[in-house]
C-alpha cells in the first residue's frame, strides 16, 4: 500500500521499500549474479578470441547444417533455435498475464506450451552438438599426418581447440539452465493443476519462474550474438 | 503501472520487435555486406558493432517489458541495473584489451 508508507520508517522493517515481495527480489538478485557469471564466460571467450584471432574459426563455416536439408545453410538452424526460445518466452509472459487474471485453464495451457518450447530447444541443441562433435566428411589433417573429424575438448577440426572448449562450456551451461527451467516449470505446472496457487489467492510463483525463464532467453540472445554472429 | 487491464497486444508487439531484429541480424550475418563488414571501427568491424547494438535492443525489451523491470520502482530497477552496467563493461574492457595485447606480444 503505497500511500500508507511514511518516509521515516520505510526501511525500518515490516514494509517493502522496493514494493516487490521477498521471493521476487531474491530471484532478481540471483539473476543478477547469474548474469555476471555469464558475462565472465563470454568475456573470457572474447579474450581468447582476440589472442588467437588468426586461427579462430568462423561460426558461419562451422555451423552450416539444417535437418533434412543438404548443402550449406549458415545461421539458419541457430536462427530457428532463437525463434523457439523467443516464442517460449512469449508463451511464458502470456501464462504470467493470465495468472494475474486468475484464469487457471489458460495458465495451464500457456505454461505447458512454454515447457514444450524449452524441450524443443534442448533437442535442437543436442542436434547441434552432435553435428559439431562428428564434424565433416573430409576432416582436417594435423601436422603429424593424422586426420581429425569434428571437435571435442582436446581438438577441433575447424580451428583452435579453445573454440570448442568455450562452445561446449558456455552453450552447455546455458543448456543446463534451460533444462533446470523445464524441470522447475513442470513442478510449477503440477502445482497450478493441483490448484495450489488458486487456494493461495495469487499466481506469484508463476511470475518468479517466468523471470528465470526470460533470463534464460536473455542469455541466449547474447550467446547467439557472440558465438554465431560476431 | 499495471499491465493487467491492457490485454495481450503489448506482448505480441514485443514478440514482433524481437523477431524482426533477429531476422535482420541473421540476414546481415548471412549476406555480410562488404561496406559495413569491411569497415574497421574501434578494434572490430562496423557490422559487429551493429550486431552488438541490436543485441542490446533485444536485451532491453526482454528485461524491461517481459521481465517487467521497467514497471518496478526506480530504486529497485537501478539496484539491479547499476552493478551490471558498472561491472560488465569493466570486465570486458580488461579482458579484451589484454587479449589483443597478448596477441601482439605472441
Amino acid at each position: 500500500m503505497e500511500q500508507t508508507i511514511s518516509k521515516t520508517n520505510v526501511w525500518g522493517g515490516g514494509e517493502r521499500p522496493y514494493n516487490v515481495s521477498y521471493g521476487k527480489m531474491m530471484m532478481w538478485f540471483f539473476l543478477l549474479t547469474d548474469a555476471l557469471t555469464f558475462s565472465g564466460f563470454l568475456a573470457a571467450y572474447g579474450f581468447s578470441r582476440f589472442k588467437y584471432q588468426d586461427i579462430w574459426p568462423e561460426a558461419e563455416v562451422v555451423f552450416t547444417h539444417f535437418p533434412f536439408m543438404h548443402g550449406d545453410h549458415p545461421l539458419l538452424f541457430v536462427a530457428l533455435m532463437t525463434f523457439i526460445l523467443i516464442m517460449s518466452s512469449v508463451t511464458m509472459v502470456l501464462a504470467v498475464n493470465y495468472g494475474h487474471k486468475m484464469e487457471k485453464k489458460k495458465v495451464i495451457l500457456w505454461l505447458s506450451l512454454t515447457i514444450v518450447g524449452g524441450a524443443m530447444f534442448l533437442g535442437s541443441q543436442a542436434w547441434e552438438w552432435g553435428h559439431f562433435i562428428h564434424g565433416t566428411e573430409q576432416g582436417r589433417m594435423l601436422a603429424d599426418g593424422s586426420m581429425i573429424h569434428g571437435a571435442n575438448l582436446m581438438m577441433n577440426e575447424y580451428g583452435h581447440p579453445l573454440f570448442a572448449d568455450y562452445f561446449f562450456f558456455i552453450t552447455g551451461f546455458h543448456g543446463f539452465h534451460v533444462f533446470s527451467g523445464v524441470i522447475i516449470l513442470s513442478i510449477i505446472l503440477i502445482n497450478v493443476i493441483k490448484g495450489t496457487y488458486e487456494k493461495r489467492g495469487h499466481y506469484e510463483m508463476v511470475e518468479k519462474v517466468g523471470l528465470y525463464w526470460h533470463f534464460v532467453d536473455l542469455v541466449w540472445v547474447f550467446v547467439f550474438t557472440f558465438f554465431y554472429l560476431v | 503501472m499495471s499491465n493487467e487491464q491492457k490485454g495481450n497486444w503489448w506482448i505480441w508487439k514485443v514478440f514482433w520487435i524481437l523477431l524482426i531484429v533477429t531476422t535482420v541480424e541473421v540476414l546481415l550475418g548471412v549476406i555480410q555486406p562488404e561496406i559495413i563488414a569491411g569497415t574497421q571501427f574501434l578494434g572490430t568491424s562496423l557490422l559487429n558493432h551493429i550486431f552488438i547494438v541490436l543485441t542490446l535492443v533485444k536485451a532491453g525489451y526482454i528485461v524491461l517489458v517481459f521481465m517487467h523491470l521497467g514497471f518496478e520502482r526506480e530504486s529497485f530497477k537501478w539496484t539491479l541495473l547499476l552493478p551490471a552496467f558498472i561491472l560488465i563493461p569493466y570486465l570486458l574492457f580488461i579482458l579484451l584489451s589484454e587479449g589483443s595485447y597478448s596477441y601482439f606480444m605472441m
